[in-house]
């Protein structure tokens, strides 16, 4: 995983949930940030707009931390350049 | 105070565009969820709903009455004619007066007003049809049920998303009870297939990408439904004068807010709201033999309801039918609490207690007798209709047989 994308990702999450940067980390789980179901909805939401992709529900129910968050949208950006023009549909 | 009679019902929704087919459908546990059809749902991530299927307002409506009214207030004008038909209500002048009409919507005519939208955001127009606001505005419904049976007494619309209906029947119950009013038409009524409104919905990520399956343990989400549910209600001893049939009585209404999570259910806010309307009806806990539970099908919702349940009514928890008829009708959010409402009157009259629809694995975290998938023949004197909304306001109504 790249450390760039590890960083875009923490800083939607900063930015959505209104909370310091630096109180995020690639180890941190959404229940010690205090991200609710709610908010974790937000962040799905503002990182699809982030990186062009969608997030199936099925797959967004089962993450619970920084690290499973940044794996998934890996895993959606490399099906979305194996795939050119699909992946925002 | 006096006691409340229910005396006339009418609905439409996906699984039937009257009451008898409503029962009938109820008591075989039929589920109205299907494809959408009223709405193209190709860019929508959820396919299915519980349409009106193959809904024209042309049996009902002249085309230039229609013109007038969003489809959520032409559902509730269709309801409310069948109820006072059965109710077989002689109008007269004092009686036009001071009936009262309470409906609940949760998103009114907001299809009316997605249409406006696309108009000048996506198709760059310059004017929207002159009609979109009084056909969006949520007290519509109220204000066509006046117009056609020349109603002129108290008469409002309550909005608390799921709980809409429950708070309005409610009201118009305490209106009857207390002597405010001598007759009552309530209930509720929502078409929400309309493209913006189901994207909004497909953003909160709680809609089954199926169907839906409460307090299942494969449970994947709500199923929006569409529709409309009137009860008429009076005293029950000038009913009982008059000669009307008396489908059950309203004895109870409890209301709670959470005070928590915007959209986080509570259980404790849950119990509140069941044991203000045991206390509202006088009932032990143990008096009541069916509960219509919210039963929404979401992985929140389900857990938590039972845990109130089981906190409100301990030991009889076990020996409690409870279901949630959402599995058939879908989630009709403001008619919702009427549909249900309506489905536990049935229940009642008809001694046949509905199930819940779809129904395929035991949960533990959900462990009650849900009546899964076949109606069970029960006399019940005492039934709940729970509905927990949104924004935490909840809303419990208590009935009994006639």
């Amino acid at each position: 995983m790249s450390e760039e994308l590890i960083q875009r990702v923490i800083k939607v999450i900063a930015a959505t949930k209104r909370i310091p940067i630096e109180s995020i980390t690639i180890d941190s789980d959404f229940l010690a940030l205090g991200i609710d179901s709610m908010d974790a909805v937000e962040i799905l939401f503002e990182l699809e707009n982030e990186f062009d992709v969608n997030i199936p529900d099925e797959d967004a129910r089962e993450v619970r931390g920084i690290r499973q968050m940044c794996q998934g949208v890996e895993r959606l950006l490399a099906a979305k350049s194996a795939a050119p023009g699909k992946a925002a549909e | 105070m006096r006691r409340v009679a229910i005396t006339g019902l009418g609905s439409i929704c996906a699984i039937g565009r009257d009451v008898p087919e409503f029962a009938r459908a109820l008591a075989e546990g039929r589920s109205g969820i299907g494809p959408i059809q009223s709405t193209d749902v190709s860019q929508i991530r959820f396919p299915n709903g519980a349409e009106v299927k193959g809904y024209s307002h042309a049996p009902y409506f002249e085309d230039r009455r229609a013109d007038f009214l969003d489809r959520f207030a032409q559902f509730a004008v269709i309801a409310a004619r069948e109820a006072f038909a059965d109710a077989a209500i002689a109008w007269t002048p004092e009686l036009c007066e001071s009936a009262a009409i309470v409906t609940g919507s949760c998103v009114g005519g907001q299809s009316t007003e997605d249409i406006g939208f696309r108009d000048v955001y996506k198709l760059g127009q310059n004017r929207v049809h002159p009609l979109t606001i009084p056909k969006t505005m949520a007290n519509a419904g109220a204000s066509h049920i006046s117009m056609e049976f020349g109603i002129t007494g108290p008469s409002f619309t309550i909005s608390t998303a799921c709980s809409s209906a429950a708070h309005a029947i409610g009201q118009a119950f305490w209106m009857v009870r207390s002597g405010a009013t001598d007759l009552a038409i309530t209930g509720g009524s929502e078409a929400p297939f309309s493209f913006g409104i189901l994207k909004a919905w497909e953003a909160m990520r709680v809609v089954s990408p199926d169907t839906c399956r409460p307090f299942s343990k494969d449970r994947r989400g709500m199923i929006l439904g569409e529709g409309a549910a009137m009860l008429v209600l009076e005293p029950l001893e000038a009913a009982r004068a008059r000669g009307a049939r008396i489908h059950a009585e309203i004895v109870g209404l409890g209301m709670s807010a959470d005070a928590g999570h915007i959209t986080q259910p509570s259980a404790d806010g849950a119990a509140r709201a069941m044991r203000a309307a045991l206390r509202d009806a006088a009932l032990a806990p143990e008096a009541i033999g069916y509960i219509n539970a919210h039963g929404t099908g979401t992985p929140a919702n389900d857990p938590t309801e039972t845990t109130a349940i089981r906190a409100v009514f301990g030991a009889h928890a076990g020996r409690l039918p409870v279901s949630s008829t959402k599995s058939m009708h879908g989630h009709a959010l403001g008619a919702s609490a009427a549909l249900e409402c309506l489905a536990t009157v049935l229940a009642l009259r008809d001694g046949i207690l509905p199930p819940t629809a779809n129904y395929r694995e035991p949960d533990p975290q959900c462990d009650l007798d849900v009546i899964p998938n076949e109606a069970r023949a029960a006399r019940v004197q005492y039934a709940l209709s729970n509905s927990f909304a949104f924004g935490g306001l909840n809303a419990v109504l208590a009935l009994r047989a006639a």
